[in-house]
């Protein structure tokens, strides 16, 4: 039987989750050790489908500042943070920027954007 | 000399709530002097996710959270000076700041609020032994240059301290390509946040020894290794445990210092245990018309209880502004019990409690199914049952206010005490 040790991170409590493969209960897995129903959600996601927000920044040009903060608008799978970083890596972003522009747009086919984390005026 | 109501030092988190509260309860004439060359403080390189979940309910990174309160603050037209050095305040609120528009100025102040915040304590902090060569760096420094300045600080990292900042930067740095040999921690704990310790480290399989420190920096030019060992209950190094991290970036991540040295110009009493000012319950420091807010009063874990703390501090300056504060009448001392590290207010004057005190403390150590104690004249006023409690996460306790009245309280003490299983 699979059996997984999680630590939550939906509160700052910190519950050490078990979640274990249960054909028979509704959702596939049990989960012990969470004291509310969100423990119980992440427990079953973190060991089904773990997914993180990913921070970055990216070559910013046209501005006294040099670096563009940036974060996905949504969390992605997390497997595939090394492979986004790749492409993040790639990118150059031109001021003026507005908080919240699209950066790029359905990163890695997830479904998600990658956005601008502030604005940034213009050098000029 | 130019006379403002209202002269907030520092930009960041704590000083752009003050000022906006401050405004928003009718002050006109606030000015904001920050050093840097941009508002935001620190939470401008702080690009990782988890701000604001309190105060906008959702999560926002750091440029994400200051963002909001920039243009706030920008959409109310509060003046603001940057590249500006406070160099002096005293205890009548004269201000002496330089920058290159305006040279050297004296200005005066009804109200001053101190929002200056923190720094990371270094290297000497510590006496760490060994060599002194580049390539140590404190971990808000490494995350400056890699997320502002756009350098990669190091390619194979050894990293002191588990505090949040060296944490984060540890996921940050592996993240960006390096590889980050172990987070090595001289407590039995952690003194960061758990979700850190599962987002940043078991998320990348980052190595957590606690109870270990670094015994000897090596490298002469550049930092070659650093050899790491076991500390016994005493913090004293267990000999046969070194282990040698062959690195050429050493991160620290420490602690903070409250950033006191202007408060200390204009005699504000300064707390041995916070490092910070003494305050009341309008964060006002033991000098009148002096107040504070944020980390230069004591370290916050989350941002978002910066922001609280300073809205009221932003609205109390501004009751003494229009000389609605009272002096005096019943003052009620805190004092921290067994258990207990530090409380902030210190002091409180009943007259001017809303329907509630919040009382923030640290607890010295972990507990399991503790509770707090809160008694005032020695009578139980208040429990508070927790299933865990820890140095890292600063706990929070309202008070009704009526109950202070009522028993005519004088000194209110919060303990930690175990519970019989």
């Amino acid at each position: 039987m699979d059996v997984y040790e999680k630590i939550c991170i939906v509160c700052p409590r910190g519950c050490r989750l078990t979640i274990k493969k249960d054909e028979k209960s509704p959702r596939g897995y049990t989960v012990e050790g969470n004291t509310c129903k969100r423990g119980e959600d992440y427990g079953i996601k973190e060991v089904t489908n773990p997914t993180r927000v990913l921070t970055s920044t990216v070559v910013l040009k046209n501005s006294s500042l040099k670096r563009l903060p940036v974060v996905t608008k949504g969390d992605i799978p997390k497997e595939k943070m090394f492979e986004a970083m790749k492409v993040i890596n790639k990118v150059v972003a031109y001021a003026p920027i507005n908080g919240g522009d699209i950066i790029i747009e359905n990163l890695l086919d997830t479904g998600v954007n990658l956005i601008a984390g502030r604005s940034i005026l213009s050098q000029n | 000399m130019y006379e403002y109501d209202i002269v907030i030092i520092g930009g960041g988190p704590a000083g752009l709530a003050a000022a906006i509260e401050a405004k928003k309860n009718g002050v006109l004439n606030i000015l904001i002097l920050e050093r840097d060359n941009e508002l935001g403080g620190i939470l401008k390189q702080c690009i990782h996710n988890g701000f604001g979940l309190d105060i906008f309910k959702e999560e926002l990174t750091g440029p994400q959270y200051a963002e909001r309160f920039i243009n706030e603050l920008k959409s109310m037209g509060i003046e603001y000076k940057l590249d500006t050095m406070v160099l002096n305040i005293d205890e009548k609120r004269k201000i002496s700041y330089i920058n290159k528009q305006d040279g050297f100025v004296n200005i005066k102040a009804v109200a001053i609020i101190l929002a200056m915040g923190c720094r990371e304590r270094p290297r000497g902090a510590i006496s760490i032994p060994g060599t002194r060569p580049s390539g140590i760096f404190t971990a808000g420094t490494a995350q400056r240059f890699i997320n502002i300045e756009g350098y990669q600080v190091g390619k194979k990292v050894v990293i002191l301290g588990s505090g949040d900042i060296g944490m984060i930067m540890a996921r940050r740095l592996v993240l960006e390509g390096a590889e980050v040999k172990a987070v090595v921690e001289i407590m039995p704990y952690s003194s960061g946040l758990t979700r850190n310790i599962v987002q940043c480290l078991h998320d990348y399989d980052i190595p957590l020894y606690l109870n270990h420190t670094v015994i000897e920096i090596k490298g002469r030019d550049r930092i070659e290794g650093a050899v790491v060992a076991e500390v016994d209950k005493n913090k004293k190094p267990i000999s046969g445990t070194e282990t040698y991290y062959e690195c050429d970036t050493l991160l620290l991540s420490i602690g903070l210092i409250p950033e006191n040295e202007l408060s200390t110009k204009a005699n504000v009493e300064i707390d041995p245990v916070t490092n910070g000012p003494v305050v009341n319950e309008s964060m006002e420091t033991s000098v009148e018309g002096i107040f504070s807010c944020g980390n230069v009063v004591h370290v916050h874990d989350l941002v978002d209880n910066v922001t609280r703390e300073s809205y009221k501090a932003g609205r109390c300056a501004a009751r003494y502004v229009k000389g609605e504060l009272v002096c005096g009448g019943q003052v009620v001392k805190t004092k921290a019990g067994e258990g207990i590290r530090y409380i902030v207010p210190q002091v409180i004057r009943v007259e001017n409690l809303d329907e509630h005190i919040n009382l923030l403390m640290r607890v010295t150590d972990i507990y399991k199914n503790a509770k707090l104690v809160v008694k005032g004249n020695d009578i139980v006023l208040k429990e508070i049952n927790k299933m865990q409690l820890t140095p890292g996460e600063m706990e929070e306790i309202v008070l009704d206010s009526k109950l202070l009245k009522e028993n005519n309280i004088r000194e209110l003490t919060v303990s930690v005490e175990r519970q019989v299983e």
